[in-house]
């Protein structure tokens, strides 16, 4: 079996365990203050941690190329306060013109 | 009414968005069923986009599974919320908990009476996960067919869609200091250890600092 299809079978019977667990688990379990903490904490670092490497880095290499000015868009949209789409899409547009030129 | 108003609109536009999804998925070397099979059976967002990330990065399967499963945790803080309300047993709860995901806690917990309450987790729930993997097939077989995706600005979509995520959970100085050393430990350690490593990584500065701080 492939390396993919290991991640994907792991990965999704992971988090169906988690979501059923959550039903399941007594309150007082996951409702101590410190584990909500940790818990809002954690997308918060691994999505900045995901958002830099796909951005400047390639395999175990610093690189800057036009992913780099599409997440610049990404961010001048997000100040601006634009809707979901238009900011995943814009950057999209924005590096595929950078790739091109 | 207006929690099944709620729910479509939701379900829709957050549906709709599987179609990044499929295509990144493409984008990153995943075949189209693999890339329907992640929304069928992971079925949640941010886990999805970091399974393809890591993998994409060319990372190992243990760290994709690592970062997609710690970015699932708050679905059990979801589903402990939702249990109060929705006490299920057997089969409804084993449904329910697959739909357990933002989307429909947060339509849920947004109505005044537990019957709508209800109403909004299944619809929401049930309705995102229609569309989702509707746009997700969509998605995968368009980025099947238009080759290469640098061209098409797929691989910049993908941090771009994380950065999304990220940005409205960044309110106090708390939130934007965790992120920023994530980046930095995250930058640090690319070169020095195996990809998918770094990403893992970060979810150590949230346990220190959420374990600290009052």
């Amino acid at each position: 079996m492939s390396k993919t299809w290991i991640a994907l079978i792991g990965s999704s019977a992971l988090a169906f365990a988690l979501k059923y667990l959550g039903s399941a688990v007594p309150e007082f379990w996951l409702s101590h203050p410190r584990i909500q903490r940790i818990n809002n904490l954690i997308p918060i670092a691994l999505l900045s941690g995901l958002v830099i490497v796909q951005t400047m880095t390639e395999k175990t290499k610093y690189i800057i190329d036009h992913r780099a000015a599409g997440v610049g868009f990404a961010i001048a949209a997000l100040i601006a306060k634009a809707p979901f789409p238009v900011v995943v899409v814009g950057a999209a547009i924005t590096s595929a013109i950078v790739y091109r030129y | 009414m207006s929690v099944k108003r709620d729910s479509f609109s939701v379900s829709f536009t957050v549906g709709a968005y599987g179609s990044a999804f499929g295509a990144s998925a493409v984008a990153n070397h995943f075949t189209v069923l693999q890339a329907c099979l992640l929304s069928l059976l992971l079925f949640s967002g941010a886990s999805q986009f970091a399974v393809i990330g890591v993998m994409g990065a060319g990372g190992s399967a243990a760290s994709a599974i690592a970062t997609s499963t710690l970015l699932g945790t708050r679905n059990a803080l979801y589903g402990l919320r939702m249990s109060s309300i929705l006490k299920h047993k057997g089969w409804r709860r084993a449904i329910g908990a697959q739909i357990t995901i933002d989307e429909s806690t947060g339509v849920a917990l947004s109505q005044s009476n537990e019957v709508d309450a209800r109403k909004g987790f299944w619809y929401t729930g049930l309705g995102v996960f229609l569309f989702w993997n509707l746009f997700t097939l969509m998605g995968a077989l368009g980025a099947n067919a238009i080759g290469d995706p640098s061209a098409w600005g797929l691989d910049a979509a993908v941090p771009a869609a994380f950065l999304g995520m990220l940005w409205p959970r960044l309110k106090e100085r708390a939130t934007w200091a965790v992120a920023a050393a994530s980046l930095v430990l995250a930058l640090v350690l690319v070169p020095n250890v195996p990809a998918g490593v770094p990403i893992i990584s970060c979810a150590l500065i949230a346990i220190v600092v959420g374990w600290r701080s009052e």
